[in-house]
């Protein structure tokens, strides 16, 4: 049963094996759902030239953001970057790669990915710049641009609870990317809030099946929240 | 007079009818919701895997694992799901949505729409308006009718990159409604106060009239 133990105790064993150049699939919606722990082990790691694919790229100083200030993300693939200075300044010196891709299109090229699809048609993207440079097809009236699937070297997620065997459960909506993201690394670490004995995570509510994660660690997070706000009541 | 943000937002929520599945956009979009009619029931999509939104959290409900795709803290309300980002633009793709409202910078008279780009200014993303744009059954855009130099925002091709193509069907301004249909805007309702010749003057696509238009009427 220890090739099911996919426990690891330490940052550095989490992430054992990421080199330069390398493609990191992270999971999150701005910082909801972001594995905090795996991403400050890739910044002490000094690891550069990342390609890194996920929907945002943090805020100034949290979450994937940190990656930028020693410059080690050469490319980012991802939906929305608004919300960070640095990543403005080294885009517009040119310090840094962008590929924007819509949201839903990301996601379903990381479902893809991990299920072994190479590339789909979809309409999102017709007729825009998206679509440029990419093969088209019109299928029954409709017009669809073929979009390539996503893999990475890595993926690291956020998850609520995990087993020994790598069985994830999301929390509330900090699951977002993190499902798919998981599927389409070729080692997935899942940094979780909680590791939970064998047996205790209902086999129908599982939502990642530990096949696909390689490594869990319990982590601590913050959780900083983005947009703070709140009723009276 | 122009109607006020909030005044778009109430004849959008119009549009809604019992039983939707609505997605709104930030900004306007997200006002629809405090002008959702007596007696009826919608669901609001939230693209970050959020169906059954409900209002922003007291103190005590505070949570960070709760979001919209505006990152903003929200609540669920009862019979709501969370699922993926993946579930969630299955579900838009799939048009199984049946009323997105989103704002945009121009619109023309074939149904396309400009909303996420400006040449020569930073460009932030798309976010999941273009997959909205492409899946949605029923899309209605808000906007103001013309830029504050007076430049119509409605017209005959767009000047920005484009978000989605012939897919805008109906088209709520601080002056008009108008839907989107054979190539041409038709002018369906109009500000109160607001004449047929003012909105001509600040529609630069083909504008069709018919008849009388009536004022918007809110209850």
């Amino acid at each position: 049963m220890a090739g099911f133990n996919k426990v690891v105790h330490s940052y550095e064993d989490a992430m054992a094996g990421l080199q330069d150049g390398m493609t990191v699939i992270a999971g999150g919606f701005g910082l909801c759902g972001i594995p905090e722990g795996l991403i400050a082990r890739i910044k002490e790691m000094k690891t550069k030239d990342l390609t890194v694919v996920s929907n945002n790229c943090g805020v100034d100083g949290f979450g994937l953001g940190i990656l930028l200030e020693d410059r080690q993300i050469k490319k980012m693939v991802a939906s929305y970057v608004g919300e960070n200075a640095l990543f403005e300044k080294q885009l517009l010196n040119g310090e840094l790669e962008v590929e924007l891709t819509p949201q839903g299109t990301l996601a379903e090229k990381m479902r893809a990915g991990g299920a072994g699809i190479p590339a789909f048609f979809t309409a999102t993207g017709y007729g825009t710049p998206v679509a440029e440079g990419k093969e088209t097809r019109e299928i029954d009236g409709r017009h669809y641009v073929l979009e390539p699937a996503i893999t990475g070297d890595f993926a690291i997620v956020r998850a609520w609870k995990a087993d020994r065997y790598g069985n994830l459960v999301f929390r509330h909506t900090s699951m977002n990317f993190n499902p798919m993201a998981a599927t389409a690394g070729k080692i997935t670490v899942a940094e979780v809030e909680e590791i939970v004995e064998q047996g205790e995570l209902d086999p129908s509510q599982i939502h990642t099946p530990g096949i696909y994660v390689q490594r869990v660690i319990k982590g601590n997070f913050e959780k900083r929240i983005e947009r703070r706000m709140v009723r009276q009541g | 007079m122009a109607l006020s943000r909030e005044q778009v937002a109430m004849r959008v929520a119009q549009e809604l009818q019992d039983g939707y599945y609505v997605n709104l956009g930030i900004g306007i979009p997200t006002l629809v919701a405090n002008y959702v009619p007596a007696g009826i029931e919608v669901m609001l999509q939230s693209e970050n895997g959020l169906l059954g939104m409900g209002p922003y959290p007291t103190e005590a409900e505070l949570d960070a694992d709760m979001i919209n795709a505006g990152k903003e803290t929200v609540t669920a309300i009862k019979g709501a799901a969370i699922f993926s980002s993946a579930e969630s633009f299955a579900m838009i793709r799939g048009g199984h949505v049946d009323l997105t409202v989103l704002g945009a910078f121009e619109v023309d008279q074939n149904g396309n729409i400009a909303s996420w780009m400006i040449p020569g200014k930073l460009v932030k993303g798309m976010g999941g308006a273009m997959d909205l744009v492409a899946g949605a059954q029923n899309i209605v855009v808000t906007m103001t009718h013309a830029d504050k130099y007076g430049n119509s925002k409605l017209l005959s091709d767009c000047t920005l990159p484009l978000t989605g193509v012939g897919c805008v069907k109906k088209i709520v301004t601080d002056l008009a409604v108008l839907e989107v249909r054979e190539g041409a805007f038709h002018l369906l309702e109009r500000a109160p106060g607001i004449s047929v010749e003012e909105i001509q003057q600040k529609t630069a696509g083909k504008l069709v009239i018919t008849g009388d238009i009536p004022e918007m009427v809110f209850n």
